[in-house]
């Protein structure tokens, strides 16, 4: 090789490549500032949880579970909490779901493109972001007066299902949205109708992502107090009330805790209050854990 | 006179869905040679002058194609002939897939199209009010650029058509049958309730073309089918396409002149110019339409040979 000798060498190859101080030092900085935030929002959450666990683990038991409410802090339970936001969860996961998926499904996939349609997008849009509270004020009007099904079980549900509603619209139709064109052209060279379509091939591919935006939904509308406060849920349920039954009067296990920390005991407002947050914090890692699950399960095999 | 001439001359589309009446599905599958053909157009047989209506599958009278107020093609005048490849060749933005919807009304599906002029399929006309489009589009079935198979198992890609046609069939039959016509029964037989995402590019167009037959077409529409393909693949369609000439009519939108010379019966060329001085939009207009063999050697039109040389375009 006696190429080399007569070119001279330009740069040194470890130079060439060096990226200029002055940017590495300003990435360095910016790393340190998100990384900050990171750790202070984890810490606030890490100590709300600590503080919980130590507060409540000594007030979980089978009994707790299984026992309806008392005055006597050691008796007491969220049995009637329990059910009732598990009867809550089903009929309101048995409404939305119906009405946020034909929604979606018609404003995606039938609707035509005009002034009223977007109006009503819009609206529904808008409509996610109302404070909650304001949809137990409906839920006051127009189930418990109006509809005159006084502060039941069913109008707990129809009050969930209406402020989720929203949300669930604007997830499904992203859901929708997602599933390439090429697949609903495909069913229609086949000579499939425009419906059958949208059952047999536009739902079931986004049925996952639906899924995972129905849970997540869900899971804000069971840890959701004030609502249903306001729409009638009561503190504690007499034993003999049926758990399932839609007229009965009803409660949940946020509002037991929102009874708990009001009562005059300390017992009640540490220990007992922190032992059924575990509860209902458990409830909720279940449901975004599932929720997890479906969209991975469903994301690897498309 | 076989299934397939009786089937041809079915009643109109009519818009309630024809459910009875409709001939055996599944025709045998031709038993064929798979002669992996190495014939050029040029040495091909050209097609028998006999032009009898009966050969006609498809009239089309003076069609422009507009989206919104923009014409994107402009008085196209042509015939399809049956149990031949078509092909259509031409520049970029031409027209050609807007062309090719007008055949199953897919172009009804985009809402600001809009399809002027007269489409005959065996004197019927294909925009007359009382026509089914549905039934259209499962008569006159298609086969896309990018590979659509749904993501599902390869036996449910292929049972959707006839499920949702309600076609009295045995199911594992329509299967074994489609997929022994593309040319793919060997490569899947054993995992047919695999996922057809799990299949290669060129095995899920073979797949998407089993798929089309299954609804027992006459016509197969094609745009670009081998465009996402490499040439072993594409050798492959091109065979399938040479085989599937014998029992179903087949127009093939192409941008590779060499495919359309080796597979096609008749080339269509089609162009987009300019046309004024003083107006820079263009719209696809139709050159030229001829056999294959004359539209490769010796075209009529200045342009047609400008592109096939490769001088344009
Ligand atoms: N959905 C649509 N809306 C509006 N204009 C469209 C639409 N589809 C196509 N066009 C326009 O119509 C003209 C023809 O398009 P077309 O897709 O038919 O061309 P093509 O010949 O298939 O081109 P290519 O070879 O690139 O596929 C183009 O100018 C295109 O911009
Ligand atoms: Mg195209």
């Amino acid at each position: 090789m006696a190429v080399s000798t007569s070119a001279p060498p330009r740069e040194q190859p470890d130079r060439a490549f060096r990226a200029p101080v002055g940017n590495t030092i300003r990435e360095k900085f910016t790393q340190l500032v998100l990384l900050l935030g990171t750790l202070v929002a984890l810490a606030v959450l890490a100590i709300l949880l600590i503080d919980i666990a130590f507060d409540g683990v000594g007030g979980l038991s089978l009994n707790f579970l299984s026992n309806y409410t008392s005055r006597f802090p050691e008796m007491t339970g969220i049995r009637a909490g329990i059910t009732g936001t598990l009867s809550l969860m089903l009929l309101t996961a048995l409404m939305t779901f119906p009405l946020g998926v034909g929604a979606a499904l018609y404003l995606e996939e039938f609707a035509e493109r005009n002034r009223w349609t977007r109006l009503l997008e819009t609206n529904i849009n808008n409509l996610a972001g109302v404070p909650s509270i304001v949809y137990g004020l409906l839920g006051l009007s127009v189930f418990v007066f109006f509809l005159g099904f006084g502060r039941s079980l069913i109008t707990g549900a129809l009050t969930l299902t209406a402020l989720i509603l929203p949300v669930v619209i604007v997830a499904s139709r992203e859901a929708l949205r997602a599933v390439p064109r090429e697949i609903r052209d495909g069913g229609l060279a086949l000579g499939a109708t425009p419906l059958q379509v949208a059952f047999r091939q536009t739902v079931p591919a986004a049925i996952p992502s639906i899924m995972t935006g129905m849970i997540l939904s869900l899971s804000r509308a069971i840890g959701e107090t004030a609502p249903i406060l306001v729409a009638g849920a009561v503190f504690s349920r007499r034993a003999d009330n049926e758990p399932w039954n839609l007229s009965e009067s009803y409660t949940a296990i946020p509002i037991q805790i929102f009874d708990f920390v009001k009562r005059p005991q300390e017992e009640f407002q540490v220990g007992v209050a922190s032992a059924a947050i575990i509860v209902l914090m458990t409830v909720l890692l279940f449901m975004n854990s599932a929720a997890i699950i479906i969209r991975n399960r469903y994301a690897r095999k498309i | 006179m076989d299934q397939r001439t009786s089937s041809d001359q079915r009643a109109a589309f009519s818009p309630v869905r024809l459910d009875t009446g409709r001939p055996e599905t599944h025709r045998p599958s031709a038993s064929s040679t798979d002669g992996r053909s190495t014939d050029t157009a040029a040495s091909r047989p050209s097609a028998p002058p006999k032009r009898s209506t009966d050969d006609v599958v498809f009239d089309v009278d003076d069609v422009s194609v507009h989206y919104g107020s923009a014409p994107a093609l402009v008085n196209v005048s042509l015939t399809i002939q049956r149990r031949k490849i078509t092909a259509f060749i031409g520049p970029s933005g031409c027209g050609k897939s807007t062309f090719i919807r007008c055949f199953n009304r897919t172009n009804d599906l985009i809402p600001n199209a809009r399809v002027q002029g007269r489409i005959h399929y065996h004197n019927q006309d294909l925009y007359a009010k009382d026509v089914d489009p549905v039934e259209v589009r499962r008569r006159i079935g298609m086969v896309f650029q990018k590979p659509n198979p749904f993501p599902k198992s390869i036996y449910d890609n292929l049972t959707f058509g006839p499920k949702v046609n309600r076609m009295k069939v045995d199911y594992d039959e329509v299967v074994e049958t489609s997929l022994r016509r593309a040319a793919l029964w060997d490569e899947v037989k054993g995992k047919l309730k695999q996922n057809a995402y799990s299949l290669s590019g060129g095995q899920q167009q073979r797949l998407c073309i089993a798929r089309a037959l299954t609804v027992d077409p006459e016509v197969i529409l094609m745009d670009e089918p081998c465009s996402a393909l490499d040439p072993i693949a594409t050798a492959h369609i091109e065979d399938l396409m040479r085989e599937l000439e014998r029992d179903y009519t087949i127009i093939i939108v192409t941008h590779n002149m060499q495919q359309a010379a080796r597979v096609s019966d008749r080339t269509a060329f089609f162009t987009a110019e300019v046309e004024s001085e003083n107006d820079d939009r263009r719209f696809g207009r139709l050159v030229e339409i001829d056999d294959t063999s004359k539209i490769f050697s010796n075209p009529s039109d200045r342009r047609t040979e400008d592109y096939i040389s490769g001088r344009f375009g």
